[in-house]
């Protein structure tokens, strides 16, 4: 594996097999059959086919996972491969990249997929009116050509060298051309299964397509995915074996799920994390000296283990995650010390702190809590923290973005280039700590469009230790997904992190054992 | 009779103006939540130019007095409009909309209000019934242990929370012993034996929360009875005590018991939020709850006025049921 460079890697991706065909644990053979039934929270009476709109866990379960495809995959071990697209090539200054399709892929009306539903399912991402959370990716595509049905070349306004990690976004989903409106009404996409029944915001049941192109996954003959958004309820389904797996485990009941011979817990820590940003444009949190008193003040373990009672990990002061590439593990850890923060308050002329911090759990479950703990180890370095508790409706309008400091939460992105140039590049609107610093942005730059992994393995590593050393948000932990299966279902051995439920891939890579 | 029926238009027309007033009060209750749905709905997105968009085109940003009355006049013309959450799907197909028909209110309403009702229905045969016996013997059998037990397990169960109830009846007849199942999702399509079975325990937890009142209100109304001269005539004719109750006493009482079980009734279809939601029930309380947090007015207000009309229709029922049922009303001097 590590004789592929990456820059190979990056350059021209090739589908699936040779990829992950090396590495895998041995196990037991896939068996096909059965009627699997989930009980998935984040579900809502608002859901549609429209993958443009997709961003709760029960859409993304079904449409993402189930009915419709990408152009590429993120494999269940976090690397790239191809899915309608077999394989791409970039020019030099990855502005250029050519995307060669399967062929033979038909979607579930019977209809063959080529390089014109490619460029609609693109387009709709941009067209007038359409509010998109995938529109920036699309529209750094200045000009799509079609050199063949099964061959598509598209320039894009600036080198980007993630360009293809980006078309696996989950909004991205490719619908037929001429008859989108059509396919989001029935949900007729390219997926390895058809929509039997769909009742939005209750219940989906899917069936096998029997001419799908992938033939090494989709092992059910039939799934069903039940929305069941409240917590005690899910577990409920899950304890009397009316669903096979559940998302999001309640904590509470966690011990009720593992005494439970029948029932598997399975958890990984993706990029999911909890942020307390400061707007660095306001006093006190324009003193850099000011700033790291703070990221010394907070006990992140204690953080972790109340909060999340254990199911996460302790974070650095940035935004990228382990499910990340380039994720810095070894970075130093700002770590909780009241004395250094004392001191360092000094270095800034003060004597002590009395900050507000605004919270509501609408921005995370437990960030009243996590404020209050935060408060609470902060005393000892003689800062005082005003715990001011918002109301949970409209915090991300009236309180994000607006006070100083508050709580926030990100569930992170598949790239680094994505995710910082989502909240830290200068300018963006997202960017909850207007934090400015000439030598990050321009690593964002340089970054986006180099091809050579070993580069950008070293220019992200500085943009984290950056970000953790004077950046202006406090990242105390990364949440981890959890989940919970019935022992009956088996799966490969590699649980994807990028999202939950195996990468919302369930239905694709388990199988009844 | 003719007293009855202009009884019936007067309490028609009455119900109307309640039903605005709520429609109303719903409205102002709604606006004065914090947030509204274009922010709920973009949660973290919500930039300034975002939500200015939605509301923009979903008419949001016109002043509440002219978005209740443009609401006003599609109710009076039977048209409830389109939820506000497909309404911006609509308009975010970008491409044109053709093809695909908008879901409006009543679309998204009507199978829920089915299930709400088949659910209230399951539960009211079982409570209705079981409720009057207990009073009936209850009354027959007042102060012995019987009626001790019956009034402590019935005053129990109406004085714990509803979504307790639930979980103690899903731990002991869905995990402990699996007799029914925990989850009651129920779809179009399905066998009415199975329907029946998956909504058993809902039905039962709205039997345990409704129980209470129309036993105690049975036999409170039979025993209150008792004392009159007519049943001492009656027992003195040598007549059993369960004759003089259920042929004598029952008749007269009929009145506050009908009320209590019109009300228990509404209070069936009314009441089911928290009950719907820990079974999974596809119900409108769900809806309800679905709606409210995502700020979906034209869902929230027509959930209000159905849950208002069937108070106000039960009510009438109850008041019209209890003059036909006394003759001293129905045959006024």
């Amino acid at each position: 594996m590590s004789q592929i460079s990456r820059r190979g890697l990056l350059k021209s991706g090739i589908a699936a097999g040779v990829l992950s065909a090396t590495g895998m644990p041995l196990m037991a053979a896939p068996k096909k059959g059965g009627r699997l039934r989930l009980g998935l929270a984040g579900a809502n009476t608002s859901d549609s086919w429209d993958g443009r709109t997709h961003s709760d866990s029960f859409m993304i379960m079904c449409a993402h996972g189930a009915v419709f495809d990408c152009l590429t995959e993120v494999g269940a071990d976090g690397q790239l491969k191809g899915e309608l697209a077999e394989s791409w090539e970039a020019s030099a200054d990855a502005k250029t990249w050519t995307f060669k399709l399967r062929q033979g892929v038909t979607f579930h009306s019977g209809k063959p997929f080529g390089a014109d539903d490619v460029i609609a399912s693109l387009n709709m991402h941009t067209a007038e009116g359409a509010k998109s959370a995938a529109k920036p990716i699309v529209s750094a595509i200045s000009e799509m050509e079609k050199i063949s049905d099964h061959e598509i070349k598209m320039t894009l306004a600036a080198g980007n060298a993630d360009f293809p990690f980006l078309l696996s976004d989950y909004h991205i989903l490719m619908y037929p051309a001429g008859e989108i409106d059509e396919a989001i009404a029935s949900g007729n996409g390219t997926g390895l299964y058809m929509v039997e029944s769909f009742d939005p915001g209750v219940r989906f049941v899917g069936k096998r397509f029997p001419n799908h192109y992938k033939d090494d996954a989709g092992y059910f003959d039939e799934v069903e995915v039940i929305a069941i958004n409240d917590a005690s309820a899910r577990m409920n389904a899950l304890m009397t074996g009316q669903v096979d797996a559940v998302n999001r485990v309640d904590f509470k009941t966690e011990a009720l799920l593992k005494a439970n011979p029948q029932i598997e817990i399975f958890e990984v820590t993706g990029n999911q994390h909890y942020t307390f940003p400061m707007q660095t444009g306001l006093d006190p949190f324009s003193d850099l000296k000011v700033r790291q008193a703070l990221k010394h003040a907070v006990n992140r373990q204690e953080m972790v283990d109340k909060i999340l009672l254990g199911h996460g990990k302790v974070a650095n002061d940035h935004p990228i995650g382990p499910a990340n590439q380039y994720f810095a593990a070894d970075l130093a850890q700002n770590d909780y010390d009241p004395d250094k923060a004392k001191a360092l308050l000094k270095e800034a002329g003060l004597d002590g702190l009395s900050v507000d911090l605004s919270a509501a759990n609408a921005a995370f479950a437990g960030a009243i809590d996590a404020a209050q703990l935060y408060q609470n180890s902060a005393k000892a370095a003689g800062i005082n923290i005003n715990v001011v508790q918002e109301p949970d409706d409209g915090y991300w309008s009236n309180v994000w973005l607006k006070k100083p400091w508050c709580a926030c939460y990100w569930s992170g992105r598949a790239t680094e280039d994505w995710m910082f140039s989502t909240a830290y590049e200068t300018g963006v609107p997202w960017n909850d700590t207007g934090w400015e610093n000439a030598r990050f942005q321009e690593l964002l730059l340089t970054a986006r469009a180099e091809l050579d992994s070993g580069k950008r393995r070293e220019m992200y590593t500085e943009m984290q230790m950056l970000m953790s050393e004077q950046g202006g948000t406090v990242v105390p932990m990364y949440a981890n997904y959890v989940d919970a299966h019935s022992t009956k279902l088996a799966n490969s051995g590699t649980i994807g992190n990028v999202f939950q439920m195996d990468s919302s891939r369930m239905m694709e890579r388990w199988w009844f054992a | 009779m003719a007293g009855l029926l202009r009884i019936i238009v007067q309490r028609l027309l009455l119900g109307i103006v309640t039903l605005f007033v709520v429609s109303v009060i719903i409205f102002v209750a709604v606006n004065a939540l914090p947030g509204d749905f274009a922010e709920a709905i973009l949660g973290q997105g919500a930039t300034p130019e975002a939500v200015t968009a939605i509301r923009e085109q979903l008419g949001l940003n016109q002043n509440a007095f002219t978005r209740y009355f443009v609401w006003l006049g599609g109710v009076l013309r039977g048209d409830f409009g389109v939820p506000l959450s497909q309404a911006l799907f609509a308009g975010n197909f970008g491409t044109t909309a053709t093809g695909t028909e908008v879901i409006t209110v009543v679309d998204q309403i009507m199978p829920r209000l089915r299930n709400t009702l088949f659910l209230a229905g399951v539960s009211a045969a079982i409570a209705v019934p079981l409720a009057v016996t207990l009073g009936i013997l209850t009354a027959l059998y007042r102060n012995s242990a019987f009626d001790r037990s019956m009034n402590v397990t019935t005053l129990s169960a109406i004085s714990s929370p509803e979504f307790f109830i639930a979980y103690v009846l899903i731990l002991f007849l869905a995990v402990l012993n699996p007799v029914f199942p925990s989850l009651s999702n129920i779809f179009p399509g399905m066998e009415f034996s199975e329907r029946l079975n998956r909504t058993m325990l809902p039905a039962l937890t709205l039997t345990l929360a409704v129980t209470a009142q129309m036993m105690r209100m049975t036999r409170a109304a039979i025993i209150n009875l008792l004392a009159s001269p007519y049943i001492e005539m009656a027992r003195l004719k040598g007549l059993s005590p369960m004759r003089v109750i259920v042929k004598h006493a029952l008749p007269n009482a009929l009145a506050p018991i009908i009320t209590v079980i019109a009300l228990n009734l509404a209070f069936l279809v009314t009441g089911v939020v928290v009950v719907e939601v820990v079974f999974v029930y596809p119900g409108i309380g769900q809806l309800f709850v679905d709606s409210v947090k995502i700020r979906d007015i034209p869902v929230v207000q027509a959930c209000c006025l159905i849950f208002a009309a069937v108070y106000i229709l039960l009510n009438l029922t109850a008041d019209i049921l209890s003059i036909v049922s006394n003759p001293r009303l129905r045959h006024p001097k």
